[in-house]
């Protein structure tokens, strides 16, 4: 008997042109699972993600969600089946309030489609789940302000909350924490533990000290395939990623713990 | 729930905003009495629904088209051709109707043609409607029995049965009609921007790669909008056949797309409102002001310039600037600055219009002899005084504005830093 | 068959005309992201500085000048007014030459008037390049230059000579357009700027943060894109008419081609243009109707049909909207152009 993964990788392979970025991955996240996504610049993690969330397809290989596959399908087309993500570099609606970011997210998920027969303000439960939203992301101070108005935090809050109001039980979150400062990190992490509850999630991360409180599982990529993926401690003990990543990051957070 | 700062009319004043406008769009021809005036504000309320209905793709939806006249203009052959059938007997709906069938035929086209157009976006898109609208005005000469040819299609708008006593024989029951077809249309396409649709569209035009990740189509976002849009354009092509009674090949020209385009610009393409400015100044344009001078063209395009370069928001942008500021109480304080900008670049324009006029004279008009009435002065086109008595009010004039303006720059900056202060206040206040 | 080698010569002529103007407007494209409405303005402009500059200076100086005085016209511009709408984004850009096109319009009809000025060719373009004389016993020949009189007239009733001559100025159009095809390919392919250009033209964003001088480099590119368009301007200004009009007729067509042969390819836009030249030509000057087709054919027709306005129009009544027609084609059969690599 086997159970459906949640995300599945099978030989996954891209190329740019002749080069080879992402070169056979496999990988297999149970319904759940947090992993964690490290590896050295340029391994192809945000190729990995791009590649799962639909934003190009592979040049071979399957990728499922929940057993159905979804390469070569359009970003679209993949977020209605259940997976969402965020970006590294902000990508929100500018030009509308904190409040309409959300709510356009959850639009589709609610069932309203290309609808113009509606008015926005009598959609009961589009407003509730968005005012909820707001509020686990804390952002229902600055629920009437341009998003393009907010501080880089505040900003980074709002990317997650866009990526999580559609429900979706797959998320990707791709840097969340990128130019943070300590104490904004710590705070964040625990914004992620709580809206993710219940999902599966990977996240790509830079910070050990995150990742190890964070994750059940770390994948490590390193140049387009995935040399480990396995717990922390296994992966931490890993002679492959000890050698192939930079040991000075990984002996750090063994020293300092958490 | 804590208090922010909001800038939004509350439900109240929502309410005084339709009813004013619907009160103005009665009272207009009593006020204005006279028939060029009546002409004009029939054709004001079809401009009105035209340009707020190319806003719907620029302003709300970031598609810049230059062919929107292909669905008026389309929307006014089809309702010309619909008003003879009625005259003709073969087709029996009252003439008010008309501008229906305009509409649907507009939306008709825009589902045709805009399959092909909403395929793609930005600046491609812009080149392809250019095609279609090319390609249209073309077929425009080849097709003369849909198009009429050189004469183009004419038509009686006093035809079928009279409603209640109205034929729409005279000028002011036309405007009527249009008043009432005006004021729906504008209040369903506002309708529009508060439904999810509108919202989405808006999305997609701030972040149309975001708004996949988030479960829609884009490309399906934007062919819905261009078909509501074709819509409410052949709405106005309808009317304004019923208005002119005649329908020639320029309806779906490049220069009346151009003027939808440079006119909701000019009004503001990032508030709702803007269009309706650009659409009265479009119509004051046409028909005043190229009676005025034959400079009329040059001086639009320049103005169109500065507005792009200096005031990207057009107009409406100015006003809620402005308002802002009011709203701060801080207007009393750039008033004076406002009116040395005012008065000198009154002057610098004076003398460079004098300049253009005479030019112009001595281009067109020179068989009428050689003087230039221009603004109570007589002026010599021919005259070496009358040119350095121009030249020396334009840089004087244009020496004191770059003055007044540097004046005016810091002040707006003064008090922009003050109003964001006060915004902070209020917002950590509470 | 000597109407078919002129008619091609005489489309790639217009064809490499029409790629001298869409070779400039892909360069500043892809360069700057700005679509240039105005191009065919600068066209326009070319045409009219060149007909004042001959009446000046004579044709060939002003073949040089004029082509100058329109890219610094054109660098100017961009200096004062491009620039700062650069941080805005690329709609407001398009807008901005949008607003251009409109005053130069007017300021060419202020100036030169509003109708069509005397611009003609120097006189040794004025006459033909070569004649081709078909004889119906001595079969097809050439004749450099124009053939003289009596070899046009046959002695015989019997025989019938048909003297097609090529003039000059469509040939000179196809050398100068070659030639700068030429220099075009050996910049982009042997010059520093020339790589940086190529890099441009697939990823626009890689090419702004190469550390050049942006500004001038922008400047540059765009005084070059609207000085070839200028120097298009005197070659078809001499050989066609130049009147406050011709911006419009070959203004739409450029972007046709720009977008069928696919955005930021200039061998597309070569392609196209070549494409689009030759078909026109051809389509102008063949009368054949579908009605016509029906009567070679031997098909037989009701009378509805043969009264019907679509069947009794010839290929020359459509040639106007062939141009359109491609790119409707184009864009439902494939939407990135012939030669495309990016998306728009």
């Amino acid at each position: 008997m086997s159970t459906t993964y949640a995300l599945e990788l099978k030989d996954v392979r891209k190329n740019f042109g002749k080069t080879e970025i992402i070169r056979g991955v496999n990988l297999a996240v149970e319904p759940g699972e947090r992993v964690a996504v490290i590896g050295p610049n340029g391994a192809g993690k945000s190729t990995l993600f791009n590649l799962i969330s639909g934003r190009f397809g592979p040049t071979s290989g399957d990728i499922l969600l929940n057993g159905q596959r979804i390469q070569h399908k359009t970003p679209y087309e993949i977020n209605r089946m259940g997976l969402a993500r965020s970006f590294q570099i902000t990508n929100i609606f500018p030009k509308l309030s904190v409040f309409e970011n959300l709510r356009c997210a959850v639009l589709w998920s609610l069932g309203y489609k290309y609808t113009f027969f509606k008015f926005l303000s009598g959609l009961k439960d589009a407003n509730e789940r968005a005012d909820q939203l707001l509020e686990m992301i804390r952002l229902d101070k600055k629920r009437d302000i341009l998003a393009m108005n907010l501080t880089y935090a505040e900003q980074r809050a709002l990317e997650i909350g866009v990526t999580i109001a559609g429900g979706a039980d797959v998320i990707l979150l791709d840097e969340p924490t990128a130019g943070m400062s300590k104490s904004e990190t710590s705070r964040f992490i625990h914004l992620i533990k709580e809206v993710t509850v219940g999902k599966t999630l990977l996240t790509v991360e830079h910070d050990m000290g995150v990742v190890f409180g964070l994750a059940d599982k770390i994948a490590v990529v390193v140049y387009g395939e995935v040399i480990a993926f396995d717990t922390p401690e296994a992966v931490r003990a890993n002679a492959k990623v000890q050698e192939a990543y930079l040991g000075s990051s990984v002996a750090d957070s063994q020293a300092g713990g958490h | 729930m804590a208090a922010v700062y909001k800038f939004k009319p509350y439900n109240v004043g929502r309410w005084i905003i339709w009813s004013a406008f619907a009160g103005i769009l009665l009272m207009a021809p009593l006020v204005f009495t006279s028939n060029l005036s009546t002409t004009m504000l029939a054709q004001m309320g079809i401009a009105i629904i035209a340009c707020l209905s190319y806003n719907m793709l620029l302003g709300q939806g970031g598609m810049l088209s230059f062919g929107h006249a292909v669905y008026t203009g389309l929307g006014s052959y089809m309702a010309i051709h619909a008003l003879n059938a009625v005259s003709g007997g073969k087709l029996h709906i009252p003439v008010s109707v008309l501008p229906i069938v305009g509409g649907l035929s507009g939306m008709g086209f825009a589902v045709l043609l805009g399959w092909v157009t909403t395929r793609k976006s930005g600046t491609p898109f812009a080149m392809i409607t250019l095609g279609v609208a090319e390609l249209v005005f073309a077929m425009s000469l080849m097709f003369s029995e849909f198009f009429g040819g050189e004469a183009g299609v004419s038509g009686n708008r006093v035809a079928g049965e009279a409603f209640f006593g109205i034929t729409y024989g005279p000028q002011i029951q036309v405007y009527y009609l249009i008043a009432a077809y005006t004021f729906v249309c504008v209040a369903l396409m506002y309708a529009f921007t508060q439904t999810p649709l509108g919202r989405i569209l808006n999305a997609v035009r701030d972040n149309p790669e975001r708004v996949e990740f988030i479960g829609y189509n884009t490309q399906r976002v934007r062919y819905i909008a261009f078909i509501i849009a074709g819509f409410f354009a052949g709405i106005a092509g309808g009317l304004g056949a019923l208005n002119f009674e005649i329908v020639t090949a320029e309806v779906v020209g490049a220069g009346r797309s151009g003027a939808y385009l440079l006119f909701t610009f000019l009004g503001g393409a990032t508030f709702f409102f803007g269009p309706i400015i650009g659409a009265i100044l479009m119509i004051i344009a046409f028909v005043l002001l190229s009676e005025l001078t034959k400079a009329w063209l040059l001086y639009l395009g320049l103005i169109f310039l500065f507005m792009v370069m200096y005031a990207p928001g057009g107009i409406a942008s100015l006003i809620m600037m402005n308002l802002r500021v009011a709203k701060f109480g801080k207007l009393r304080q750039i008033w004076t600055s406002y009116l040395g900008l005012g008065l000198t670049a009154f002057v610098m324009l004076a003398g460079a219009g004098a300049m253009i006029e005479m030019v112009y004279h001595l281009q067109l008009n020179s068989a009428l002899g050689d003087t230039v009435k221009f603004m109570g002065a007589t002026l010599n086109a021919k005259g070496l005084d009358s040119w350095f008595g121009c030249a020396f009010v334009m840089l004087t004039g244009l020496g004191l504005f770059e003055l007044s303006r540097r004046q005016y720059m810091t002040e707006w900056g003064e008090i922009q830093t003050e109003i964001e202060k006060e915004i902070k206040r209020r917002e950590t206040a509470v | 068959m000597e109407f078919f080698i002129i008619s091609m010569l005489n489309g790639l002529s217009y064809g490499l005309l029409l790629f001298m103007l869409s070779s400039g407007l892909t360069l500043i494209f892809s360069m700057m992201g700005v679509l240039n409405f105005a191009h065919a303005s600068f066209y326009m402009v070319g045409a009219y500085f060149g007909h004042t500059l001959t009446g000046w200076i004579g044709f060939w100086p002003a073949l040089v000048i004029a082509p100058l005085l329109v890219g610094a016209c054109g660098a100017l511009f961009e200096l004062i007014t491009l620039r700062k709408v650069h941080p805005f984004g690329h709609v407001p850009e398009l807008l901005v030459t949008f607003g251009l096109s409109y005053v130069a319009l007017e300021l060419v009809q202020l100036v030169w008037g509003r109708t069509a000025v005397e611009f003609p060719p120097p006189e040794i373009l004025r006459s033909s390049a070569f004649t081709l004389i078909n004889h119906s016993v001595n079969g097809l020949s050439v004749v450099w230059g124009t053939a003289t009189a009596d070899a046009c007239v046959a002695a015989d009733a019997a025989i019938r000579v048909v003297c097609s001559p090529f003039p000059a100025t469509r040939g000179f159009m196809m050398l100068v357009a070659l030639l700068m095809l030429l220099s075009l390919w050996l910049l982009l392919t042997r010059t520093r700027i020339g790589l940086v250009i190529q890099a441009a033209l697939t990823h626009p964003e890689m090419a702004e943060s190469l550390g050049h001088n942006v500004p001038r480099v922008f400047m540059l590119v765009f005084g070059a894109g609207t000085g070839l368009a200028g120097l298009a301007g005197v070659i078809g200004g001499s050989t066609f008419v130049t009147e406050p009009a011709m911006a419009a007729t070959v203004g739409s067509v450029i972007f046709v081609v720009v977008v069928v042969g696919g955005m930021g390819s200039l061998s597309g836009a070569f392609l196209a243009s070549v494409l689009i030249g030759v078909i026109q030509t051809f389509a102008v000057a063949i009368d054949y109707s579908f009605l016509t087709l029906a009567k070679d054919m031997g098909w037989a027709l009701s009378a509805a049909t043969q009264d019907n306005s679509f069947a009794k129009l010839t290929l020359s009544q459509v040639a106007p909207i062939l141009p359109y027609l491609f790119l409707v084609l184009i864009l439902i059969f494939r939407p990135k152009g012939l030669l495309g690599t990016r998306e728009g």
